[in-house]
């Protein structure tokens, strides 16, 4: 499933909104949600999971075609832990 | 950040009252998760995608009492970053 069937779930499921406005609707969910991340919070979605970010440490790596060491520096990676209901019911 | 404050930012930008931007916003997740239960993956572009795993049954063990035993088949979320949104991360 896409973004835009999405949107045509979400806006049959909801009295009064047009497509066009829960398209805005979805926009501006994964946007705050970006924001947030970009600010480096973590967000909660009680029922459906966190996304926080993890750090991953500084690291030396090698070139595999020349084998020369190489510094990777550390980054962050985006983490999704799915909630305890959504977990629930997967596997019920 | 948390569902309220989702809710609060649709109420500031689409001018849905805040009962109706509560609302909405249960309904995504719920509509999200109902497409999880079917075993459907969902792509949301510019963001990433949730993918739906489906794990076999395999031997474990229980590591405090060491005993053996089978761990049922499950259902498992993934979730993957686009690129747009790895970027966003790493900056």
């Amino acid at each position: 499933m896409t973004r835009s069937a999405l949107v045509d779930k979400v806006a049959e499921k909801v009295e009064g909104l047009t497509r066009k406005q829960t398209e805005i609707v979805m926009e501006t969910v994964f946007d705050s949600i970006k924001e947030a991340l970009q600010k480096g919070e973590k967000i909660e979605i009680r029922g459906f999971g966190n996304f926080r970010l993890k750090t991953r440490n500084p690291r030396k790596a090698r070139n595999p075609k020349t084998g020369e060491s190489v510094d990777v520096p550390a980054k962050k990676v985006l983490h999704f832990k799915v909630g305890k209901e959504l977990k629930e019911l997967l596997n019920p | 950040m948390t569902k309220a404050d989702l809710a609060d930012a649709i109420f500031e930008k689409v001018g849905l009252s805040k009962k109706e931007a509560q609302d909405i916003i249960e309904i995504i997740f719920d509509t999200l998760k109902q497409t999880f239960k079917e075993g459907e993956s969902v792509k949301v572009s510019g963001f990433g995608t949730f993918h739906v795993r489906k794990k076999a049954a395999r031997r474990g063990r229980n590591p405090k009492t060491g005993e053996d035993l089978e761990i049922s088949p499950r259902k498992v979320i993934t979730f993957r970053a686009s690129n747009k949104l790895k970027l966003v991360i790493e900056q």
